[in-house]
């Protein structure tokens, strides 16, 4: 079975805002603001427009085997929220 | 429609008609001093219309209507046929509004620099913007704060000052020369009675100001002032913007924008005289 792999949108498809503690992320193609916390920019920027699999997201982000639920879990939010496709 | 109206406030305006001639009579009086739309255009149209024709006669009611309805709005009594025109007239901006990002607060200025307050109703965001153009501040408005997307300004829109139940008294006390409208009695918003922005506010309505200080005011709490940072403050705003979501981008380029440059804090205050004190301090 091929691997999953993700894609965020371009980096003009998103405006990025950091507030404070909160960071606000514009969907240019839906319209919709989404209100994030780190790790999440930082996972947009890495898949920005390009297709990547977990495998190289987790080797990006320096985390083991054992360490990537987390990393699994945040991806799903993103493709349910709409801003990262999964295929 | 009978019986029209129309009027400027700041850079909106209105055409209400009405079945009646008592609510735009009322509007033409407390509205005087305002002027008329640039060319006799306005942007809005307000429409004030007996529920069924019959009930024109008997225990008449009036529904409101105009570009942008909301399909269960209640018909309310004639009486208060002068709160359902301003209801229209909220309405009709707080959904068509596209030139300004709209902020459901209170706004007052001074030398240039706008204190934006907001909060859910009963907060004391009328009442105290009504007590502070007692103390020499401008009144920019009651109701909405208009935020231009490209300069960042606020724009007034000093509509007639709604009051509502204690903040009547409490601000005829502090205004004892100001006009005000009829005391409309048992609405659903409770009693209210509205006041005419003074000839300050008036005078300075084209005039827009930056925005220096955004306040969440909560009234009937021991006094308390708590800085709120930005992300709060964008979360707060969004839900206090009737149209955040249809200006898209620009919305949330002026909104993050707003947030950024001014600072915002949560106000809970026991009495008017706590909270005056608190933000003019």
């Amino acid at each position: 079975m091929a691997e999953t792999r993700y894609r965020a949108p371009a980096r003009d498809g998103l405006r990025i805002a950091a507030l404070d503690d909160l960071i606000a992320v514009y969907h240019r193609a839906s319209g919709i603001t989404h209100l994030v916390v780190a790790p999440v920019p930082e996972l947009l920027e890495a898949m920005a427009g390009e297709w990547r699999s977990l495998e190289s997201l987790a080797e990006a982000f320096g985390l083991a085997a054992g360490e990537r639920g987390a990393l699994i879990e945040r991806l799903d939010e993103l493709v349910a929220a709409g801003l990262v496709e999964a295929a | 429609m009978r019986h029209v109206f129309s009027v400027r406030i700041g850079p909106v305006s209105f055409r209400v008609g009405s079945d009646w001639r008592g609510p735009v009579e009322q509007l033409r009086a407390l509205y005087a001093d305002h002027p008329a739309p640039v060319d006799g255009i306005a942007d809005y149209t307000v429409r004030l219309s007996a529920t069924r024709p019959w009930r024109r006669f008997v225990r008449p009611s009036v529904a409101i209507a105009g570009d942008y309805m909301l399909p269960d709005a209640a018909p309310l009594p004639l009486a208060h046929g002068l709160l359902a025109a301003e209801m229209a007239m909220n309405l009709q901006l707080a959904l068509g509004e596209r030139r300004f990002l709209l902020l459901h607060a209170a706004t007052v200025e001074r030398d240039g620099r706008a204190i934006v307050l907001t909060g859910e109703s009963g907060a004391g965001k009328s009442t105290l913007a009504a007590l502070l153009s007692a103390r020499g501040w401008r009144l920019m408005g009651d109701e909405f704060a208009l935020l231009d997307p490209e300069t960042g300004l606020l724009h007034a829109f000093p509509r007639l000052v709604s009051l509502k139940n204690a903040a009547v008294g409490v601000v005829r006390r502090a205004l004892p020369e100001a006009r005000f409208g009829p005391l409309m009695a048992g609405t659903p918003k409770g009693d209210i009675r509205h006041l005419v922005p003074d000839a300050v506010a008036l005078a300075a309505m084209d005039r827009p100001a930056r925005p220096v200080r955004l306040v969440f005011p909560r009234y009937g709490f021991a006094n308390d002032a708590q800085p709120v940072g930005a992300g709060e403050a964008f979360v707060r705003l969004t839900q206090a913007s009737t149209n955040y979501v249809a200006l898209g981008e620009q919305g949330f380029d002026a909104l993050t924008r707003f947030v950024r440059e001014v600072p915002a804090v949560a106000l809970d205050y026991p009495d008017a005289d706590s909270a005056i004190a608190a933000i003019e301090g």
